[in-house]
């Protein structure tokens, strides 16, 4: 057994807390003075990649600055940029696509992922070797899924379409999941789903883990059915979970880029264009760098917005 | 203690030789010392251009290193480099719509002076390639590149299938001519939709392969081999960035719904986001009948053991009911203005100038735009290929080299990929759309746009 003894202050070589300060004085740096020396590379590594960058892309965004015409003169245009943007019915139209993509695929993703974080949730033979498989798609890079889906969804020789036409008797070259304007907007959602469903089960995993037992032993005397144990216990307890993966989903969705870029590239014409990739074509492909400074500001804010909303109701949701 | 001191005159010994080799091996090094990096995209002719680099390196010393980088992202990624004034390259071939802003934004080094000297005449180089892949301003004797790699749009075919009797008369008894080669778009179409669908050894084929990509330059490449022969331009030749009207004629439109209707009649399925790859891979798996493509991937196409040789055949991009166009593809070789070793690439240039050198060069797999190589009588016998080539290059169309060339490039590719893969809206919305958005960009260019 170890035991830990406490310093005497008044033994002899031992140096007081004064004393041990007037000697670090002595050597210049206060207890103050050495922590912001060990947080100052973060701070500036932080200011360098972070704070210089915002500050600068909010510059930018007040200037016509075109990257490919670098030649020309940089003019200060005042808000001429977010108001191109904020007039385009194309990104409008391209919000409207973002907001149709996140809703349906974290309503989607939350619905599979609770489902699936139940079913874990009981202990049954191959349980851990089953945890696992469901696990793999999200530990896939997403530029892996698109090329990995790309492939199973071609309509010649993926069998994706041959099992939906093993189900329907569709031929199953007679229809394209990424190239139909009526399917292509499912198909990101379906494989959106299949790689971060799992995630979401996980914290809703977390979440019915969290629930104690006698909670249930207790609804048990009082004989509750499953449903009602599931409907008056289950849900409302792991519903600030539930929260919690709609708000990582929800941004993380709002972003969403490789996936779509590698599986559509947008299209079929700009029907999965969601607005990430209008401000990938507008920033590096176009070249627009003070308009796309623009446009990533607004995004920004809205996101910034949505969040800090959702975050309050969140807190009012937990404190209840 | 006597192990000890024989490890230790072992190590000594060690350290020694590796220093001394350290010291001849630098020694060499420097003796050869000079190396350029050459940027191009990565397909075929970029192996065959390794392959002719490395009589470079024999003659100079210099190594030569590559970074190719695949199409799709190949505009993206070097003119990121150049827009960044970044030095991986030190040599660059650039893609012909580049040149507008590589002149203005002086990303290449001019090339006039260089030519002067080393008595380099563009007049030896043919005029659609010196135009589309050096000048800038077009048709001014301003030189920014040397025409590396000519091409064009053309179409393969399958031979074999043309040749088959049972085909050719069935062709006959609905169409009431020989199955042949189209020469018009008309005929192309009749074609494709004679072979749609039709069973041939047992499997499904399909009538013909047309560029549909999306995400860079694909259906623009493709539809503007249609625009052009039904009446489509740029501008107005007598009042420049003049396009209401012109760009959305009424002929223009019609061009673009025959696009829609050979993209819905004839292609396979699935064919909703394809460029050049994806027209190989159907070509080669004897999946179409006729493919569009780029004459630089022909050579490759005529080896394959599968689909090469007898069984394959070429035509020039058809004609339309206002004219005979194809699309102008190709590269200019330039040198990068922030390279270290602008000497050394500048002699690369004049090497690969030289006409033995250009001789090689298409003899190898690279396409030449030197007069005393193509225009050589047997030039035409010197592939099966040849001929085409060498006729589509009389009648080459490129798209806007203007600086803002990416922007124009991206708003044509939205505009026609909503109408023809999408069924978004009509031909006609679609050009006056494509009108509008160019106008914008032209007007933020700083360009007089006259509306009529």
């Amino acid at each position: 057994m170890t035991t830990i003894s406490q310093p005497d202050a008044t033994m002899p070589g031992v140096s007081t807390p004064a004393k041990s300060r007037d000697a670090r004085r002595v050597r210049g740096l206060s207890d103050r003075a050495i922590a912001w020396l060990f947080v100052a590379p973060t701070i500036a590594l932080l200011l360098a990649i972070n704070i210089f960058p915002l500050i600068w892309m909010i510059r930018l965004s007040f200037t016509n600055l075109n990257l490919s015409m670098s030649y020309l003169p940089l003019r200060f245009v005042g808000l001429d940029n977010f108001r191109d943007i904020l007039t385009d019915e194309d990104v409008w139209f391209r919000l409207q696509t973002t907001a149709q993509f996140v809703i349906s695929s974290v309503v989607l993703q939350v619905v599979v992922g609770f489902g699936l974080a139940l079913l874990i949730n009981r202990q049954f033979r191959g349980h851990s070797f089953w945890t696992t498989i469901i696990l793999l798609p999200m530990m896939l890079s997403p530029a892996v899924v698109g090329n990995f889906w790309t492939l199973l969804l071609q309509p010649q020789i993926g069998p994706f379409n041959y099992l939906i036409s093993l189900f329907t008797g569709v031929p199953p070259s007679s229809f394209s999941m990424t190239g139909q304007v009526s399917l292509a907007p499912w198909t990101i959602v379906l494989v959106d789903t299949w790689m971060w469903a799992p995630y979401v089960m996980l914290i809703c995993l977390a979440g019915l883990r969290s629930i104690p037992d006698y909670i249930y032993e207790a609804a048990e005397v009082d004989r509750a059915s499953a449903w009602r144990q599931f409907w008056s216990i289950t849900l409302p307890m792991t519903v600030p979970f539930l929260m919690l993966a709609v708000l990582f989903r929800a941004i993380e969705n709002f972003k969403m880029f490789d996936m779509v870029n590698l599986l559509t590239s947008g299209g079929p014409g700009s029907t999965t264009e969601l607005v990430s990739i209008s401000l990938k074509r507008a920033a590096f492909e176009k070249w627009r760098t003070g308009y796309s400074s623009a446009l990533a500001i607004i995004l920004f804010v809205t996101v910034f917005g949505a969040a800090n909303i959702y975050v309050k109701t969140l807190n009012k949701v937990k404190q209840r | 203690m006597r192990t000890l001191g024989w490890l230790r005159s072992t190590a000594a010994s060690a350290v020694v030789a590796v220093a001394a080799l350290g010291v001849l091996g630098g020694g060499q090094a420097a003796a050869q010392g000079k190396q350029l990096t050459l940027c191009w995209a990565a397909w075929d002719p970029a192996n065959a251009l390794v392959e002719l680099g490395k009589d470079f390196t024999k003659q100079s010393g210099i190594e030569m290193k590559y970074e190719f980088v695949p199409w799709t992202s190949y505009a993206d990624r070097f003119l990121n480099e150049l827009n960044s004034h970044g030095k991986l390259c030190d040599l660059i071939i650039g893609d012909s719509q580049w040149i507008g802003g590589a002149a203005e934004n002086k990303w290449y080094v001019k090339l006039n002076d260089f030519f002067d000297k080393e008595k380099i005449s563009m007049d030896d180089f043919v005029p659609a390639t010196v135009v589309g892949y050096s000048q800038w301003p077009k048709n001014t004797p301003n030189y920014w590149a040397l025409p590396a790699m000519a091409d064009a749009v053309g179409w393969t075919y399958r031979k074999d299938w043309f040749s088959r009797p049972e085909i050719q008369s069935a062709f006959k008894a609905k169409y009431g001519r020989d199955l042949a080669p189209p020469k018009t778009y008309d005929e192309l179409k009749q074609i494709a939709e004679f072979f749609q669908g039709r069973e041939i050894d047992g499997k499904k084929v399909y009538g013909a392969y047309i560029f549909t990509e999306r995400g860079s330059e694909g259906i623009t490449m493709g539809v503007t081999n249609v625009l052009y022969n039904y009446g489509f331009a740029y501008d107005n030749p007598k009042k420049p960035y003049q396009m209401q009207g012109i760009v959305n004629s009424a002929d223009a439109a019609k061009g673009l719904e025959f696009y829609k209707e050979l993209y819905k009649c004839c292609t396979a399925p699935g064919m909703t986001n394809a460029y050049m790859q994806e027209g190989l891979d159907a070509f080669k798996s004897g999946q179409v009948a006729m493919q569009m493509n780029w004459f630089a991937f022909f050579p490759g196409l005529y080896k394959d053991p599968n689909v090469g040789g007898d069984k394959i055949g070429f035509f020039v991009n058809p004609a339309g009911p206002k004219g005979h166009f194809t699309q102008l593809g190709g590269q200019g070789i330039s040198v990068v203005a922030t390279s270290d070793h602008k000497d050394d690439a500048l002699a690369y240039i004049k090497w690969f100038a030289q006409p033995a050198v250009q001789q090689k060069w298409w003899q190898i797999g690279g396409y030449s735009a030197l007069k005393a190589v193509v225009d050589a009588p047997d030039f035409p016998k010197s592939a099966a290929f040849a001929p085409q080539f060498l006729e589509s290059m009389g009648i080459v169309k490129d798209f806007w080299a203007e600086p803002s060339y990416a922007q124009l490039l991206l708003d044509m590719q939205k505009r026609v990929h909503d109408y023809v893969v999408a069924d978004k809206g009509t031909a006609q919305q679609a050009l006056d759309l494509l009108v509008k958005d160019w106008t914008k960009v032209f007007k933020e260019q700083g360009k007089e746009v006259a509306s009529q």
